[in-house]
C-alpha cells in the first residue's frame, strides 16, 4: 500500500484541472512510474494526487489536417514505437522510447509523463527537442501552446502553474518531412538503465543526397535539461557529406554543452561521448536519407 | 485514503472487491484473491517478480494503482492451468531446460514470455531477449529462461503451421 493522503481520479481534463486548482498541494499522476517510485522511496509522504490515467480523450497519436502530428500525453511508450503513424513519419521516436527501461515499463510509462518528470535523461525528450516538437498546456485559463524547450525550467522543473497539465505534444510538418532520424542511448546496460548520455538527430538532404539541408541535434544528459546545439547544426548546413563536416559537427557540439560529473560518469567522458554519438548519429540519419559519406 | 469497489476480471472471472484506493495491483491479487505467484521483490518495477497481464500487456503490478484496474482483465500464471489442472507447455519448458531455481522471479518471467508467445510474429532469440528484459533473475544465468521460451515459442509456431 502506498502512502498516499487522498488520490482523485479526473473524470475528464477540464475535471482534472478543477481538481488541481482546488488542491493546490497535488500531484499529477499519470502511469505513476516515476511518482509511484518516489512514493515508495518516501519522498512524499502522505501527499494529494490527482490521477489522469484513465483520460483516454489524452491517449493516441493521430495526423492532423495541417499535417503535424498529434501525441496524446497518455499514450504509453510501447503504444508508440507500435503506432503506424509513428512508424511512418516519425520512426526515430519510436526507436528512442523503445530503449526505455523494459518491456513493463515501456507499458505503464507515459510520453507526456517522462517530459513532465523534467529530467534530463528522458528518452523521448532529446528526440523531441530535435523534433521540434511544441507543448500544449491546458488549465484555467485555457490553452497555451509552447516549444519543448520553453517547458523544461530547470532540473526537474517543468512550467507547469497551479492547475495546469500538459495535454497534447504537436510536431508540425516541417520538422519531419524529408528528414530522417536516429537516437543513439549510451547507458552501461541495455535494459533497466538510464542514459549515461543521449543524442538524437535528425537531418534533410538534397536531392543529389551528397549536401546537408536542414539537420537537428538534441542531446539529454549534457546539461540540466535536454537541449539543441544551434551553433554545429547551423555550422554545417550547406555542407557537403564528408568525414570533414561529420569532424566539425563533432568538434562543435561539445562546444554548446555543459554536461555535468556524476556517479554514471565524468564530465569529460560525457564530453567525449557528445562529440563521438553527434558523429555516429548524424552518419546513422543519413544513411538513412540514403546519403554516402565521401572523402 | 477511501475505500472503493473495484470490478474486474481476473483470470476470466468476473471480481467484485473493497479495496483501499491506495493498494497497488500486486497488494489487491495477494491479500485479497490469494494469488500468491505475485511475488513483490524490488516494489519499484525494476525487478519484474510481480508482472501480470493487464488487457494482455505485460505490467508491474507493484506499481499500478489498484483502483487504474476498474473494467480491466488481468492474468496471473494460476489462468495457465488447464481445467484438469495441468500446467502450460511453457511452464512444463522451463522445468525441462531446468530454467528454475529458487523460482521467485519463475512465476513474472513466465507472465512476460506470454506476449511473445500469443503473438502470431516469430521472435529472434534477442528479441525474446529483450521481451524479458524487465525481469530479473539472480539464479539461473538466462541461458535456461531463454532456451525455455525459446523452445515452446518454436512448438507453437510449428504447431500453428500443421
Amino acid at each position: 500500500m502506498y502512502d498516499i493522503g487522498r488520490i482523485y481520479q479526473a473524470t475528464s481534463t477540464q475535471d482534472a484541472v478543477e481538481h488541481l486548482v482546488a488542491d493546490p498541494s497535488a500531484l499529477i499522476i499519470a502511469g505513476g512510474s516515476d511518482v509511484l517510485i518516489k512514493s515508495h522511496h518516501g519522498k512524499s509522504s502522505g501527499c494529494s494526487l490527482v490521477s489522469i490515467y484513465g483520460l483516454d480523450e489524452l491517449r493516441g497519436v493521430t495526423l492532423q489536417d495541417d499535417r503535424s502530428i498529434k501525441i496524446g500525453p497518455l499514450t504509453s511508450f510501447s503504444h508508440i514505437t507500435k503506432n503506424s503513424t509513428i512508424q511512418k513519419y516519425i520512426p526515430v521516436l519510436g526507436e528512442a522510447v523503445d530503449q526505455i527501461g523494459g518491456p513493463q515499463i515501456r507499458n505503464i510509462g507515459t510520453i507526456g509523463g517522462n517530459i513532465s518528470n523534467g529530467v534530463t535523461s528522458a528518452d523521448s525528450a532529446s528526440t523531441l527537442f530535435a523534433l521540434g516538437a511544441n507543448i500544449e498546456i491546458t488549465g484555467p485559463s485555457g490553452k497555451r501552446v509552447i516549444p519543448i524547450s520553453e517547458y523544461y525550467v530547470g532540473v526537474g522543473k517543468v512550467c507547469l502553474k497551479n492547475g495546469e497539465l500538459l495535454t497534447a505534444i504537436y510536431i508540425t510538418k516541417e520538422n519531419y518531412e524529408n528528414f530522417t532520424g536516429h537516437y543513439i542511448k549510451y547507458a552501461m546496460r541495455n535494459a533497466m538503465d538510464i542514459a549515461t548520455l543521449g543524442c538524437s538527430v535528425i537531418c534533410k538532404l538534397n536531392s543529389q543526397k551528397d549536401t546537408i539541408e536542414d539537420v537537428h541535434i538534441a542531446f539529454g544528459v549534457a546539461s540540466p535539461t535536454p537541449m539543441r546545439c544551434p551553433k554545429a547544426e547551423e555550422a554545417i548546413k550547406g555542407m557537403k557529406i564528408t568525414e570533414e563536416m561529420l569532424h566539425v559537427f563533432g568538434s562543435l557540439t561539445k562546444l554548446e554543452v555543459n554536461p555535468r560529473s556524476s556517479w554514471r560518469a565524468s564530465k569529460e567522458f560525457r564530453l567525449q561521448l557528445v562529440e563521438e554519438l553527434s558523429k555516429r548519429a548524424l552518419k546513422e540519419s543519413i544513411r538513412k536519407s540514403g546519403g554516402v559519406i565521401n572523402g | 485514503m477511501a475505500n472503493i469497489i473495484l470490478n474486474f476480471k481476473v483470470n476470466d472471472e468476473l471480481k467484485q472487491l473493497m479495496i483501499d484506493d491506495r493498494d497497488s495491483l500486486a497488494d489487491v491479487l495477494r491479500n485479497q484473491l490469494h494469488l500468491i505467484s505475485v511475488k513483490k521483490g524490488c516494489e519499484v518495477g525494476e525487478c519484474g517478480a510481480c508482472t501480470v497481464l493487464i488487457n494482455d500487456e505485460a505490467f508491474d503490478s507493484c506499481i499500478y494503482l489498484a483502483i487504474w484496474a476498474e473494467g480491466k482483465e488481468i492474468r496471473t500464471i494460476e489462468s495457465l492451468m488447464d481445467d484438469s489442472g495441468n500446467i502450460s507447455d511453457i511452464q512444463q519448458s522451463f522445468i525441462d531446460e531446468g530454467a528454475v531455481q529458487c523460482g521467485f522471479c519463475t512465476c513474472g518471467v513466465v507472465m512476460s514470455s506470454i506476449p511473445v508467445l500469443e503473438d502470431d510474429k516469430e521472435y529472434t532469440r534477442d528479441e525474446i531477449k529483450k521481451k524479458l528484459s524487465g525481469n530479473f533473475c539472480r539464479c539461473t544465468g538466462y541461458e535456461n529462461i531463454l532456451n525455455a521460451v525459446e523452445k515452446t515459442k518454436k512448438h507453437r509456431c510449428n504447431k500453428s503451421k500443421l
